[in-house]
């Protein structure tokens, strides 16, 4: 906790009170609503396949790509009925966790 | 064989068991500012009261070349002690012998000790310093950790059990100084991880470093694991000697008594508390203002500092005090503070340890990040910790004590005995700001002016309801009293509760919320 000299505020409850904030608070997630059109890996890891192709049209639960990961084949599949605007990746890449994979319209 | 020559014998036996590894693997130990096992134990305990037992255990490895190799001690020293002459076990790993490496030896060392701290009523203090599971022994490996987890939880509420991180904690390994009572680390020398920095990295490919990732300063900062944070292990053991100072030998016992000492003159409450609800103050001042010799000895300071824990003396008798802390985050309730607050509770009631509650809180802390991290089960366990406990509980209600929060803080709702509000008090559903914007809202938003409006109902709505005197009219509050008079208050109330005698009805165990 930092020493005084500069105070910061806190709003509870429409009061602002005069307080230090602690780094947990400073850093925490902020809560970004989810976009079910937008396909991120949970998980770093290896694209062994990808099924499909941008223009595509698939449907809710078709297999879009297979990222391996943990030593887990993870079957990626389509959150609705679309069609597919971006394809990120290709197989044998390696991708980082939060990587936008494939984007849907 | 003459008996002298039996006895020279047996010296040269021990001297050398006692020196632990090579003098190489001695010499790196200390070039890390590591100390060996054998000086650190002599230096936290009494010197010359160290008692050791089971120097002549070896391991009966016989796979992959275990069968040739003899290991000191099987790199764990074990035995009993004092601390200002008070009883303590006390196990200390040796680095230096096979990496500290626990094989089922090691471990039925460890397990032995412990079932005679638990016999004889005593703290345990393990000092930890091991690169984990002697994998050469296999499954027996993983048994001899199992039957170390087992008596810590046995032991827990029992007698005080103090984990000592001084070097590797990690795997498994960790689990034990988790289900213990107390955590100490060092820094640059505590490491503790369940995966390391290399597993990490090939699994997710996220570099990291070990300080980083588990070290003394994350563990006492970001994730509550540890307790204490020193600089050194000599300062780590004054800790150490001083934490045992304020708590019993186990629970059948009480903490000693210790000669009363007026608190220092400097810290005078009406001058630390500003009366605007809205302006912050140091808490642990407040409590320097009213306990013996203004010694406050704070446990996890760094870790959710919106709460404030640790025991001091009043009347030379050890207490528990739980506060929130004003100065940060405006003194909340939240995840984390809950977790410090409900397990250091739970610590004094198993302890015969009274506990005081220092109130002055806005509420709970809004978010998503709480509310998805589960702050209804992390802020229940406060409520469960408290109604639970049966030692003396007394709260002063100093400034805010809004809605939930208000409850949890140890509230006569819950069970406390004594309650007293100081004038500064505010007792009530929510801060008059909130409050006058939902009774009045029909009325500020329709007004010409609504911050007039809204300014006026404030004003209604503080003089109504922001003070004590409404709980008091309703027995929620015992007394109303001088912000001066705590000390003298608190004795008296800690003395009539000396001989409290509460009972819940026989179960096995309630299902805490965790």
């Amino acid at each position: 906790m930092e020493e005084k000299n500069e105070l910061n505020k806190i709003l509870i409850d429409d009061t602002l009170y005069e307080t230090n904030l602690t780094s947990s608070y400073i850093n925490r997630k902020k809560y970004i609503p989810k976009n079910p059109k937008k396909v991120f890996s949970v998980i770093p890891g290896l694209i062994l396949d990808v099924f499909v192709k941008e223009g595509q049209s698939v449907k809710d639960g078709d297999k879009l790509l297979v990222l391996e990961a943990m030593k887990m084949k993870n079957s990626i599949t389509s959150p609705l009925n679309g069609k597919i605007k971006t394809v990120n990746v290709s197989q044998g890449e390696s991708v980082p966790k939060g990587f936008l994979l494939i984007e849907l319209e | 064989m003459s008996l002298k020559d039996k006895i020279l014998e047996f010296f040269s036996l021990k001297s050398k068991v006692q020196i632990g590894g090579s003098e190489k693997a001695v010499e790196k130990q200390k070039a890390m500012g590591k100390m060996t096992a054998r000086d650190r134990i002599n230096a936290l305990l009494d010197s010359g009261s160290f008692h050791e037992y089971d120097l002549f255990v070896e391991h009966k490895g016989k796979d992959f070349g275990m069968e040739k190799k003899q290991l000191p001690a099987d790199g764990v020293v074990t035995g009993t002690g004092t601390i200002w002459g008070r009883p303590v076990s006390i196990y200390a790993q040796d680095f230096t012998v096979a990496g500290g490496s626990l094989g089922l030896a090691h471990a039925r060392k460890i397990t032995k000790i412990m079932d005679h701290a638990i016999k004889m009523g005593m703290p345990l203090i393990g000092i930890n310093d091991s690169g984990g599971a002697r994998i050469q022994e296999g499954v027996n490996s993983l048994a001899g950790y199992g039957e170390i987890f087992y008596r810590n939880t046995l032991a827990s509420g029992v007698i005080p059990q103090i984990s000592v991180i001084l070097g590797p904690c990690a795997g498994g390994a960790v689990y034990s100084p988790a289900l213990t009572d107390f955590v100490f680390v060092v820094d640059n020398i505590s490491k503790m991880f369940i995966t390391g920095p290399e597993v990490i990295k090939t699994v997710l490919n996220e570099d990291i470093s070990m300080e980083d990732l588990g070290g003394a300063k994350v563990q006492t900062e970001v994730t509550g694991n540890a307790h204490f944070y020193a600089k050194s292990e000599l300062e780590c053991f004054k800790q150490i000697i001083k934490l045992i100072t304020y708590i019993p030998w186990n629970n059948k016992k009480k903490a000693d008594t210790f000669d009363s000492k007026p608190p220092n003159q400097k810290f005078d409450i009406e001058n630390i508390i500003p009366t605007d609800s809205r302006m912050p103050y140091d808490v642990r001042d407040i409590i320097r203002a009213f306990c013996d010799d203004s010694d406050f000895f704070e446990i996890q300071e760094k870790w959710a500092a919106n709460i404030v824990i640790g025991f001091a003396r009043v009347e030379g008798k050890t207490i528990g005090i739980v506060a929130n802390q004003p100065l940060a985050l405006a003194g909340v309730l939240d995840v984390d503070s809950s977790d410090k607050a409900a397990r250091f509770i739970r610590f004094c009631d198993s302890f015969n340890i009274p506990l005081v509650t220092l109130v002055d809180l806005p509420g709970y802390l809004p978010g998503v990040d709480q509310e998805h991290a589960g702050v209804i089960r992390h802020g229940a366990k406060v409520l469960y910790a408290y109604s639970e406990a049966t030692v003396p509980k007394i709260t002063i209600i100093m400034r805010k004590a809004y809605g939930g929060g208000y409850i949890a803080m140890c509230s006569r709702h819950l069970g406390a005995d004594f309650v007293f509000a100081w004038p500064t008090a505010e007792i009530a559903v929510m801060g008059p700001e909130g409050a006058a914007n939902i009774i009045f809202r029909k009325e500020i938003t329709t007004a010409e002016d609504p911050d007039a409006v809204r300014q006026e109902k404030v004003a209604e709505y503080t003089a109504k309801f922001a003070n004590p005197y409404v709980a008091a009219a309703n027995g929620h509050v015992d007394a109303v009293i001088e912000p001066g008079e705590t000390r003298k208050t608190l004795i008296h109330s800690l003395h009539v509760s000396e001989n409290k005698n509460e009972k819940h009805i026989d179960r096995k165990h309630g299902i805490a919320p965790c």
